[in-house]
């Protein structure tokens, strides 16, 4: 196997655990590519990639820029914010304007979930998925169980705690696909305002109880509140939220065991994480940035050859 | 399938041998000298090498490992795409000397592209090609080995089956005809 099932990266819920596996192997080279003098290769040179934002990021897209110059894309960007969006123009105008400069693929981020599915039913180009609404992000949760993988030795059989804002997360759903098509045990942690009525359906562990879910799990992965996409008041006080949620340096210590802390970002100090939890030595969140790159090279590449 | 014996045991030994005293007429103590076998069938015969040459000058060479597929230029030109393995070159290439080790040479492409992919680790003094089988009359690049195991003149239709082992007292080389 050397070539993805996909032509598009829509969700992990489209591909198989063959699929992510040759991700990760993939990954394990250009980890090594980007940690050489010259930190580049030229794989896609002749490929043209567009970053279609919108909405917000800073992570991703630097990390999504990074990774295509790496492999020595075409890199061009466009944010909704100013653009022709704003006069009216719709999504597949917008893109099939981009297409028509001849662009190969489309990284998207999108507010509404499913937005990158429609695409792919109208366009030719290979669509990467950069996070649509509270549906999945695809990248992201491959990189945090690459991650997982690199500190752990494998993802098989492994207990991870998903902790926070699991209703207006694309990052959770797309984690827990990824992690139980990779054979671990998933548990989500939140208050039950903040957890979406179809999780029964996906067989993952429910707990309320925060310290409950670390004495379980081997790697807690700590989501932010999304306060941005939250209208209504889902708990009292960010206060209240960290004091029954929050997780600092003394409850990890507390532990009879070692467990891995991470984190897609941006941190919310003080509210999900404290600082020298954050900064603390279980943390590995600067390694799931590195990797980020190294992972989001290794999609972009097997895309390419897939089309 | 037709199958032609093209060496066996005992004469590639007698080829490796050869290769490995030309290499220290080159190089004489290899002070400046690194060796880099090619992924993924070059690897063990520049081990192979790389164990002869340790054992007649009693010193230990620099010996690393480079995988081509990220400078291929037949990416998305192919049907199936090659697959990714390890590079390991765990030296400074900066002045010094390289033998890039594969075991057959055909088209030239992927000696290209390892030349290219070398690069990336810094400026040789110098570059030298080494294999054990030079398919002479197939090459679509100008490049040429410095030192040949064994040149054979081929179809661009028939194949070259190199089988190493490890510690190999049954390795063979076959002349494949596709039907």
């Amino acid at each position: 196997m050397s070539k993805l099932s996909q032509k598009h990266l829509l969700g992990i819920k489209d591909i198989t655990r063959e699929d992510i596996e040759l991700i990760f192997e993939t990954a394990d080279n250009f980890k090594q590519v980007i940690n050489r003098p010259i930190k580049k290769v030229p794989s896609l040179r002749d490929v043209t990639i567009a970053n279609v934002f919108f909405e917000n990021s800073t992570r991703t897209r630097l990390s999504f820029e990074l990774a295509q110059k790496r492999l020595s894309a075409d890199v061009i960007n466009f944010s909704a914010s100013n653009s022709s969006v704003k006069k009216g123009e719709t999504l597949l105008d917008t893109v099939n304007n981009i297409l028509a400069m001849k662009v190969d693929m489309i990284v998207m981020r999108h507010a509404s979930a499913g937005a990158p599915h429609f695409l792919s039913r109208h366009i030719k180009a290979n669509i990467v998925n950069a996070g649509d609404g509270t549906h999945e992000h695809p990248t992201q949760a491959l990189l945090d169980a690459y991650s997982i993988r690199e500190k752990l030795g494998s993802v098989t059989g492994k207990k991870i705690a998903i902790i926070g804002d699991i209703l207006h997360s694309r990052v959770a759903l797309s984690n827990i696909f990824a992690l139980q098509k990779l054979g671990a045990k998933v548990m989500v942690c939140a208050p039950p305002t903040l957890l979406p009525k179809f999780l029964d359906q996906l067989g993952v562990l429910i707990e309320y109880d925060v310290k409950k879910a670390l004495d379980w799990c081997d790697v807690a992965n700590v989501l932010r509140i999304q306060l941005e996409r939250q209208h209504i008041k889902y708990f009292p006080s960010l206060r209240e939220y960290s004091l029954y949620y929050g997780i600092n340096k003394k409850m990890l210590d507390n532990l009879k065991k070692e467990i891995v802390l991470m984190h897609p970002g941006p941190i919310n100090r003080g509210v999900e994480l404290s600082s020298d939890a954050a900064d603390s030595s279980h943390s590995i969140i600067l390694d799931q940035v590195e990797n980020g790159v190294a992972v989001r090279m290794a999609v972009l590449y097997l895309l390419a050859g897939a089309a | 399938m037709q199958k032609k014996l093209i060496l066996d045991s005992d004469l590639l030994d007698i080829t490796l041998s050869r290769l490995c005293q030309q290499l220290i007429e080159n190089h004489k103590d290899f002070a400046e000298t690194v060796i880099i076998g090619l992924q993924p069938r070059g690897v063990l015969l520049a081990e192979i090498i790389h164990q002869k040459l340790e054992k007649i000058l009693r010193k230990s060479i620099p010996l690393g490992l480079l995988d081509t597929t990220f400078h291929r230029d037949d990416y998305r030109r192919r049907e199936i795409p090659v697959k990714a393995t390890e590079t390991r070159i765990p030296f400074v290439i900066e002045g010094k000397n390289v033998v890039l080790v594969d075991d057959v040479l055909f088209t030239g492409r992927t000696v290209r592209a390892a030349l290219d992919a070398m690069i990336s680790f810094g400026r040789p003094e110098k570059v030298e090609l080494l294999v054990l089988i030079d398919r002479k009359y197939n090459r679509d690049l100008p490049i040429a080995p410095d030192y040949v195991g064994k040149i054979v003149n081929t179809l661009a239709s028939q194949k070259v089956l190199v089988e190493l082992e490890e510690k190999g007292n049954n390795n063979k080389i076959w002349l494949i005809n596709k039907d």
